[in-house]
């Protein structure tokens, strides 16, 4: 894993943490960007984040908590899309709203042009960024390597180090 | 504006960020070194993005423009 050959392409490692739908892009963009400007990507999954490896991509948006997500309409006229909602925390806890809020959400990203979390991955395997899965998150919740993506290899700190110490741009997201 | 030609076309439009610089990555390696690949791309991000893209991977931007929000690159293939 190490970076050797004083010509080899520049490395990119990150660290996503975190299983949210908000917090899902950034890392698959980045690595996706990265592999696509010719660059050594690895990404190492960990706590919440080693949710984004498992076979369906169950992320949502959680708006409790987070009073600066834009609430907005992804149909009806222009006008009406760009109105942004103002509701109270309070009512965001009421079951089911994050299923709400996430289903439009992933309407609105779509109706842009974003593409979806599970694509972005696909493309971040198809483009050979390494996919490292956190084994003593594993443990911790219970997940097995059966319930991860195929194009995944698993590993610890140890081992993320390694590929972080001969990269050119190291981001913990 | 010249007319270059042009061996394969790609068209984002539509496409956000990281799309077009994913696409052109990929379009890039069908065509052959010294061939030109046309892209179309509404994402206002494109230009910015598509050079410093062109200085990383070396591929060349021959021409880029602009017109009513649509940005129409010429990469040529370098190596």
């Amino acid at each position: 894993m190490s970076k050797t050959d004083s010509d080899a392409p520049k490395r990119l490692a990150l660290i996503a943490s975190k299983g949210t739908l908000d917090w899902a892009y950034p890392p698959f963009i980045l690595a996706t960007a990265g592999a696509a400007m010719g660059w050594d990507v690895g990404v190492f999954f960990t706590f919440y984040g080693l949710t984004l490896l498992k076979h369906d991509v169950e992320a949502e948006v959680s708006p409790l908590g987070n009073p600066a997500m834009p609430m907005k309409m992804p149909f009806g006229p222009e006008g009406f899309q760009n109105i942004n909602w103002s509701i109270p925390q309070a009512a965001m806890s009421i079951p089911g709203f994050n299923n709400v809020a996430t289903g439009l959400m992933k309407q609105t990203f779509k109706n842009k042009g974003v593409a979806a979390v599970s694509d972005l991955r696909d493309t971040a395997v198809e483009l050979g960024v390494g996919l490292i899965g956190c084994q003593m998150t594993m443990d911790v919740f219970g997940f097995k390597r059966e319930d991860f993506v195929d194009g995944c290899e698993i590993g610890g700190a140890a081992t993320f180090l390694e590929y972080a110490a001969d990269a050119d741009v190291s981001l913990f997201v | 504006m010249t007319t270059l030609k042009v061996d394969s076309e790609l068209d984002c439009s539509g496409m956000l960020c990281p799309l077009p610089v994913v696409k052109t990555s990929q379009a890039i390696k069908t065509i052959e070194v010294g061939q030109v690949l046309k892209m179309i791309s509404t994402d206002p991000g494109a230009p910015p993005d598509m050079e410093a893209w062109s200085r990383q991977t070396g591929h060349e931007i021959l021409e880029s423009t602009e017109e009513d929000g649509v940005y129409i690159f010429h990469f040529q293939r370098t190596t």
